[in-house]
């Protein structure tokens, strides 16, 4: 975590600076689809974090506000798609967690770019590429995260 | 009033009389002028203790979850029976005993709910506001006026009464209380057709401005934490914000923790929160947490169509699903 924190701060400081992002893949859909989309050779920004989530339903929403505070740019949730869930209806609990979460850091005055959700399932390879890809775009355009950001240790 | 206080200490007595109860949780007299303060009465002589007012607006209902925690008993002997728990509550309270109910904290059985219409409870700080912050000397009440008077006048200023109750009263959905075993007889104020007009004022302004708004409100906070004590949906054996294995919220006076911790606690309340505000009027600080609760509440309603505290078998909108939410969030590449 320590060392997490200060890698992220010293990218800030750097002229051309490049986001961080991380995403919370669930095992069964999204990973495998980062696994696909790393086997059939697509290209996709480096910006991002992958952090292997046993399903969508394992998030707390706290988990995403934490990484705000400890410094990323942006935090991509994904997970299968609704009805795929491993679990039967781990993502179709979490999508209403996401719902009210999604809304409430808007209405609080964080740009909605900054924490996004989608679905990813693990055939969609070049769904993930791209998905990343507009997502690193999304908040390369928003610049550094500030608001929820704590003050170097 | 008067007559209500009377009604309620006549059913203090009956309940405790018939056995019905034998802990009975409602408002006595406080040390300071316009507050009153929870009591425990245990016996049908300590009845008269009781009183009902414009000041009494804690939630009680936070009382519950302690009063039925498993004791610890002998292996060989059987757990000790949970005790019969009377509650004098208005209709803010009654749902957030409902919603325990829900939540399996308390037996409903041996909860017996005494409620009571309620006309919205005065606000001390409204009060003071109108006499430009000088000391209150009295209040006294005619119907829907309200005549207060400061330490340096001699008579009372008339105000409407709905100037000086609380926002959270003002806004109120249902202020006769449902679901109750007795209801003392009385007339509650109008229901409010709450349409959230604050979150929708709030949600006008630029983001940049909200922020700015939770940034000045939140900067505020000393960190006491009494928005979680008096909350009646806060009974976690150990809060997120005190754990240390991991720990949510490092000790000290970043904002940025300050924050994770109120986006925390307030989020925990989605679909549970029952808006009456005792968070807000526990603030030493004067923090408008009722911004900020409130958009919860009001998007529970609009995508999950559901209000908290009034079914206790109903499931909780965060507990389920359904096939077709809105999913108008969801990023597509």
């Amino acid at each position: 975590m320590e060392e997490k924190r200060q890698t992220v701060q010293h990218e800030k400081t750097e002229e051309g600076w490049e986001p961080t992002i991380v995403a919370f893949l669930c095992n069964w859909c999204s990973y495998a689809g980062a696994d696909l989309a790393g086997v059939s050779r697509f290209q996709y920004q480096p910006n991002v974090r992958i952090l292997r989530v046993p399903c969508s339903g394992r998030i707390n929403p706290l988990y995403i506000v934490k990484a705000l505070q400890n410094g990323v740019d942006g935090v991509l949730v994904s997970g299968c798609h609704p009805g795929d869930c491993h679990y039967i209806s781990g993502n179709l609990m979490a999508r209403r967690k996401f719902a009210l979460l999604k809304r409430y850091l808007g209405y609080l005055g964080i740009e909605p770019e900054r924490v996004q959700f989608s679905w990813v399932s693990a055939a969609e390879g070049a769904r993930f590429a791209e998905l990343i890809n507009k997502v690193v775009t999304d908040v390369k355009n928003l610049g550094p995260a500030k608001q929820l950001v704590k003050k170097a240790l | 009033m008067e007559k209500t206080e009377q009604i309620i200490r006549e059913t203090a007595k009956e309940l405790f009389n018939s056995g019905r109860v034998e802990i009975l949780i409602g408002y006595e007299k406080g040390t300071l002028p316009f507050r009153t303060r929870p009591v425990f009465i245990r016996n049908a002589a300590e009845a008269d203790r009781l009183v009902w007012n414009s000041w009494c607006s804690n939630n009680l209902a936070v009382y519950l979850p302690g009063l039925f925690e498993q004791k610890k008993h002998k292996k060989n002997e059987a757990p000790p029976l949970p005790p019969k728990v009377g509650i004098v509550a208005k209709s803010c309270d009654v749902r957030s005993v409902i919603n325990l109910v829900r939540e399996h904290q308390i037996p409903r059985q041996n909860v017996v709910i005494v409620g009571v219409p309620c006309s919205g409870m005065l606000d001390a700080a409204k009060i003071k506001a109108l006499l430009d912050n000088e000391v209150v000397t009295e209040v006294a009440e005619d119907g829907n006026t309200v005549s207060i008077t400061g330490r340096s006048r001699s008579s009372g200023t008339k105000v409407k009464r709905d100037d000086v109750v609380f926002n959270a009263c003002l806004e109120c959905c249902s202020p006769m209380p449902e679901g109750v075993d007795l209801l003392v007889q009385g007339t509650a104020r109008n229901a409010s057709q709450n349409k959230y007009d604050r979150v929708k004022e709030f949600e006008s302004m630029a983001p940049g401005e909200r922020w700015n708004y939770f940034l000045s409100e939140i900067s505020r906070c000393i960190r006491c934490n009494a928005c979680r004590q008096v909350c009646p949906n806060c009974y976690c054996k150990e809060c997120f914000a005190d754990q240390t294995n991991p720990r949510w919220v490092d000790a000290g006076d970043d904002i940025s923790d300050i924050m994770l911790y109120h986006i925390g606690r307030i989020f925990h309340q989605a679909g549970r929160c029952v808006e009456c505000d005792a968070c807000t009027r526990a603030c030493p600080m004067g923090i408008d947490i009722r911004t900020f609760t409130q958009k919860l509440a009001c998007d529970v309603k609009d995508l999950y169509n559901f209000v908290p505290g009034f079914s206790p078998e109903e499931p909780l909108p965060l507990c389920t699903y359904k096939p077709d939410d809105k999913q108008d969030f969801i990023t597509e590449p």
